[in-house]
This record gives structure tokens, C-alpha cells and sequence, in this order.
């Protein structure tokens, strides 16, 4: 496609959305505002997966550790100086731990929700990729880190809420966050961040580095053998999409108000990959798309039918993994290729007879 | 004698029990072509992953340019100035040929200096120069997909030049090649030999003649015998382990 037109194309969507708070409902807003908040997820997916071929089936784990570490902020901010939170009191803790103490202050807990995602993913990529352990391999360490981290979650009620979480936000930075003026704030905030995580992604993939996740992907051993070391680019684009997850969480949870186990486990964490293979998980454009249209999918269906969204959706990735690979941004492509194969079929053989 | 570029001592490499390398010794001088031949299961490719760090040995050294690189990285190997080519076509199939050798050519490898968004002006030379020199300048934007067998042949061993290693280990580069494009290969790595030292693998004669460069001959895990292929070829000794006669000729 022409450069120009996808620019314009992007500048529109971007336009469309920012103009959201003026036409949507506030129900719809903030819905919308959740999804654009998931599409910053996806596109470390994109970086990941798309690029790099490493799939992770436990992207939830650093979504949650975004999502908690802002949580325990709001749930902190909400007290008066001294107080504990009303499940720590109800689980008998005489006193506020002091790792929920630190999330007090508004710049530590920012920091937190990016570094400590970071971090967690970091130290996972590093520790398994330099011993070479790849492809499913990692993917079901990574379904299993994300088994042990929603156990942990409900488990450790004094601490983490268990199974409800941690919910009853009222407060950011000392402003009332049921204001509708703060609900717009939010949502241009995510769409902003959302933007930024864009064209950081797409500046990536252009450079040096982006180049070599492609060809880790396609041969580890040779790259291995130019002298790259295919552990530290997996590492670094691994806690890459580990911070835009922690971020994601993050935003996410200042829409929707509530952060439970339920939301981190095993079954949300495929559900993200699924969207960005539906949207095609090597176009950033589409997985954006592609986590949009799956979960306002995943909300319309669901209010109707609340059974069949399982259903649906696991029809859509099989449909999507055999039929359209490259995912639905793919479509335009192969419809044409479709045309051409139709329209033009007589066209080699009116060749060949012109030659004798 | 100078000191040598690359000098393998005396290495061991074993795999539960069996030795692949056994009591390996082998010195190549800076721009030169070494040319090892020697029945299947030699140790030829074993000694090529052992000096590249992909296999370590359990006794013996290598070193090259002075330095002891028996225990180091793999990719750390390659950064000093070694570089292989594999048996089979290695390339990186969705990237244009161009970018398959801008890859190998970029002189920054470690991760936090990768973000430069174009290759510095001495990487896209060296990848003009060795475009030129593989004869692949027309099908610079092809994907490297595309390409015929003896072209990705010919592209990978351009990727072993580009990335400017001094030292090039080519494992079988004519191997599935027609008579002229083998011809051709050959001719490459002659012209290559004034700027790199070369140890090529290979079992076709015809295509080791054309190379006219020393010859060792490896048997069961370590040289059996180096010389000219003529002095190679009326050795009665050799004969013997290519024809599986071992036994009945006494070692000299």
C-alpha cells in the first residue's frame, strides 16, 4: 500500500477516536476506552509473536502485575493516612505490608507500573532464553507462569484481595474519579498512550533491531552464527511487550474499576493472543483492530448469549489460523488475489495462442 | 613461521564415549584456502563447530589471533573475526537478499546498539562490494526465497564475507551446484583468499582441484595427511580409507 495512504489512513482513525467522548455514550466510552487500553497489549504481541515468533500464553501475568501495582495505589489513595485496606483488617493483618506502602506515593506507583512488568518479563525471557528453550516450550512455561500467578493472586487473600481483587476506586491523584470530566480525561489519556505505543513500535520495527527479530524468528542459528546473541534481542523485545502489558493493565483498570484474578488467568491470557491473530499479529494497524473488533465482539455477544462467546471465539481462531493466517488485515489482499484468479483465468491460455 | 592465524591443539571431542575429534591439530596462516577432505563421519564438520564454539571440547585448545577461544560464546567467536557457512543453505528466507547481507554486515551486533534505523556507511559499502562479488546485484530486492539453490549457496558465503570475518568456514559452498556454477564458487574463494583465510570442506575432487590449494585429509577424528591433492591422490595410504581397505595398509 501506498505510504501516504496508510498515514492518512492512521491520521483518520486517529481522529475518529479522539472525537469518541463527543459522540459515544458514556457506557460505550468507557468500553471503548478499555479496548484501546487492551490494544496496547497486543502490540507488544505484535513485536513478540509477529516478529519474533516467541509466543506467550501468559501476557496476562504482566498485564495483572500493571494492573495490581496501580490498584494497590488507588485502594491506598482512597484511606485516610494510617488506615488498611478493608480485606487486609477482614483477614486479620495487624499492619499495612510494607511492598503496599512504597505504591503510596503517585510517582513511585507510575514508575512501578511500567518497571515492575519490565522487570518480571526480563528475568523471565533472560533465565529461559539463554538456556535456548524455545517455541512451545516457552509457550507453556509462560500458560504455566500464568496459572501459578492467578493461584497466588486468590491464595494470598491478606494481601491481594484473593478471589474479588481489589475494586471501589475512588480517587487519582486527588480528583473524584466518578467526574464524567474525568472519564474523558482517561479515555484521551489511553488513546494518547495508545498512539505513543504506536509509533514506538513502528519506529522499532524499522530499525536495526527489528531487522533481527525477523530473522530470529526465521533462523535463530544463523543470526546466532552473524554474531547477534538471539537471547538478548528475545530478552529485550520480551520485556518490551512486558511494559506495554504492565501499562495496559494499568489503564485498563482505570476504566473498568475493579482488578481480579479472574481477569489475569490463563483463559484471558489466550484470549489476547486470539486477538491478534485475528487481526493479523504481524501488522501493528492490525492487531489494534483486531483486539478492538474481538472484544466488542466478545461484549456484544455475551450480553445477548453469555455461553456462546467460548464458542465463538474458538470457532474464530480456527477459522482464522487455517483460512487467513495473516490474520483479517490480510483480507483486502487475498480478495484481490481471489479477483484475479476469477476474472482473469482465460488470459495465460489467450497468451500461448497468440504464439503459435 | 609466522604465527598462525588459527591453530587448533591437539582437541577432543567427545560424544558419550566416541570421539568425533580425537587428538585434533590443525594451523591455517592468515589469507590462505585449506581445503580438508575425508570419508563421512571424519570429524570435518565436528572440528568446523568445535573452532566456532557450537560443540566444546573436552580436551585440547583453539586459537586464533593469539587468544584462547575454546571456552568462548559462540556469538562472541564470530565477533572476534570467524565466520561459517553451513551445509545447508542458512539464509534468512523472507528478507530481500540485500537485507540478508546489510544483516550480516552491520558491525554493531550487541542488542542496545541495534536502534539505528539505517546501516552505517561502511555496512551498506561492504554490502555494494560483496553484491558485486557474488554476482547477485540484479536480484538485490528479491527475497531471498526466490532464489535458485546454487544462488542461495552463493548468498550465504557472501553473508560469511560481509560480516568481515578474517577467518571463513565454508561447509560444502558448491554442494547441489551445476559444473559452472561450481566452477564459479571456486574461482569466488580463490579471489576471496586475498583478504580471508579460507578452510573449506568438500568431497567432490573435481571441485577441490579446481581450488588448487593444500589439502588435509582427515580419518577417524584427526589428520591423516596434508599435501598437494596430487600428493594426496597417489598416497597409497589414502586410497586405502576412502576405498574402507584401513587395515591392510600398515601406518606409517
Amino acid at each position: 500500500m501506498n505510504k501516504w495512504l496508510k498515514l492518512a489512513f492512521d491520521a483518520a482513525l486517529l481522529a475518529v477516536l479522539a472525537l469518541a467522548p463527543y459522540y459515544l455514550s458514556s457506557y460505550h466510552l468507557s468500553l471503548l476506552g478499555r479496548f484501546l487500553a487492551m490494544a496496547i497489549l497486543s502490540l507488544g504481541i505484535s513485536i513478540t509473536w509477529g516478529r519474533a515468533g516467541i509466543l506467550s500464553l501468559g501476557q496476562g501475568v504482566f498485564w495483572g502485575l500493571g494492573a495490581y501495582v496501580l490498584a494497590m495505589h488507588l485502594k491506598l489513595a482512597a484511606l485516610a493516612p494510617g488506615d488498611m485496606p478493608d480485606f487486609m483488617m477482614w483477614s486479620g493483618l495487624d499492619h499495612l505490608p510494607a511492598w503496599w506502602n512504597v505504591f503510596r506515593n503517585p510517582y513511585v506507583a507510575l514508575a512501578g507500573v511500567v518497571l515492575v512488568p519490565t522487570v518480571a518479563a526480563a528475568a523471565m525471557a533472560w533465565l529461559v532464553f539463554h538456556r535456548r528453550v524455545s517455541g512451545v516450550y516457552f509457550a507453556l512455561l509462560t500458560q504455566a507462569l500464568a496459572l501459578v500467578f492467578s493461584t497466588l493472586l486468590i491464595s494470598q487473600q491478606a494481601y491481594t484481595g484473593g478471589f474479588n481483587g481489589l475494586t471501589d476506586f475512588n480517587t487519582i491523584l486527588g480528583r473524584a474519579m466518578i467526574d464524567p470530566g474525568f472519564q474523558r480525561a482517561i479515555y484521551w489519556i489511553t488513546l494518547a498512550a495508545l498512539a505513543l505505543a504506536f509509533g514506538l513500535c513502528r519506529w522499532l520495527l524499522g530499525t536495526g533491531f527489528g531487522k533481527v527479530l525477523i530473522a530470529v524468528r526465521e533462523n535463530e542459528s544463523r543470526v546466532r552464527f552473524l554474531g547477534y546473541s538471539p537471547a538478548a534481542y528475545k530478552t529485550l523485545a520480551f520485556a518490551l511487550a512486558g511494559a506495554l502489558s504492565g501499562v495496559s493493565g494499568a489503564l485498563y483498570i482505570l476504566h473498568a474499576g475493579v482488578i481480579s484474578p479472574a481477569m489475569v488467568g490463563v483463559v484471558p491470557s489466550i484470549e489476547m493472543v486470539i486477538a491478534v491473530a485475528v487481526g493479523g499479529r504481524s501488522s501493528l494497524m492490525g492487531v489494534v483492530l483486531g483486539t478492538l473488533l474481538v472484544n466488542f465482539g466478545k461484549d456484544t455477544i455475551s450480553s445477548a448469549m453469555p455461553e456462546l462467546w467460548q464458542f465463538v471465539v474458538g470457532a474464530l481462531f480456527i477459522l482464522v489460523v487455517t483460512a487467513l493466517p495473516k490474520g483479517l488485515v490480510s483480507l483486502p489482499g487475498v480478495a484481490l488475489r481471489l479477483k484475479s484468479v476469477v476474472f482473469k483465468a482465460a488470459a495465460p491460455r489467450a497468451l500461448e495462442d497468440s504464439k503459435v | 613461521m609466522a604465527s598462525p592465524l588459527l591453530s587448533v591443539e591437539d582437541v577432543t571431542v567427545s560424544f558419550d564415549g566416541f570421539n568425533a575429534l580425537d587428538g585434533m591439530s590443525l594451523r591455517l596462516e592468515p589469507t590462505s584456502v585449506r581445503v580438508l577432505i575425508g570419508p563421512n563421519g571424519a570429524g570435518k564438520s565436528t572440528l568446523l563447530d568445535a573452532i566456532i564454539g557450537h560443540v566444546k571440547p573436552t580436551k585440547g585448545k583453539v586459537i586464533f589471533k593469539g587468544e584462547d577461544i575454546t571456552r568462548v560464546d559462540e556469538y562472541k567467536i564470530v565477533r572476534k573475526g570467524i565466520c561459517r557457512k553451513f551445509q545447508a543453505p542458512g539464509i534468512l528466507e523472507s528478507l530481500t537478499v540485500a537485507d540478508n547481507l546489510a544483516l550480516a554486515a552491520r558491525r554493531h551486533r550487541e542488542c542496545w546498539r541495534s536502534f539505528g534505523t539505517r546501516p552505517s556507511p561502511q555496512a551498506r559499502a561492504q554490502t555494494e562490494r560483496v553484491l558485486g562479488l557474488i554476482g547477485l546485484e540484479e536480484k538485490r530486492n528479491f527475497l531471498a526465497s526466490q532464489l535458485s539453490h546454487g544462488q542461495k549457496q552463493w548468498l550465504e558465503i557472501g553473508m560469511v564475507v560481509a560480516s568481515d570475518a578474517e577467518l571463513l568456514l565454508l561447509d560444502e559452498p558448491a554442494a547441489g551446484m551445476s559444473q559452472d556454477e561450481s566452477t564459479q564458487t571456486a574461482a569466488l574463494i580463490q579471489s576471496l583468499a586475498e583478504r580471508h583465510s579460507i578452510l573449506v570442506i568438500d568431497h567432490d575432487m573435481t571441485f577441490v582441484a579446481q581450488l588448487a590449494a593444500p589439502v588435509s585429509v582427515m580419518h577417524m577424528g584427526r589428520i591423516l595427511k596434508e599435501g598437494t591433492l596430487e600428493e594426496i591422490r597417489n598416497d597409497p595410504q589414502i586410497a586405502a580409507v576412502y576405498l574402507g581397505r584401513a587395515k591392510e595398509v600398515p601406518h606409517a
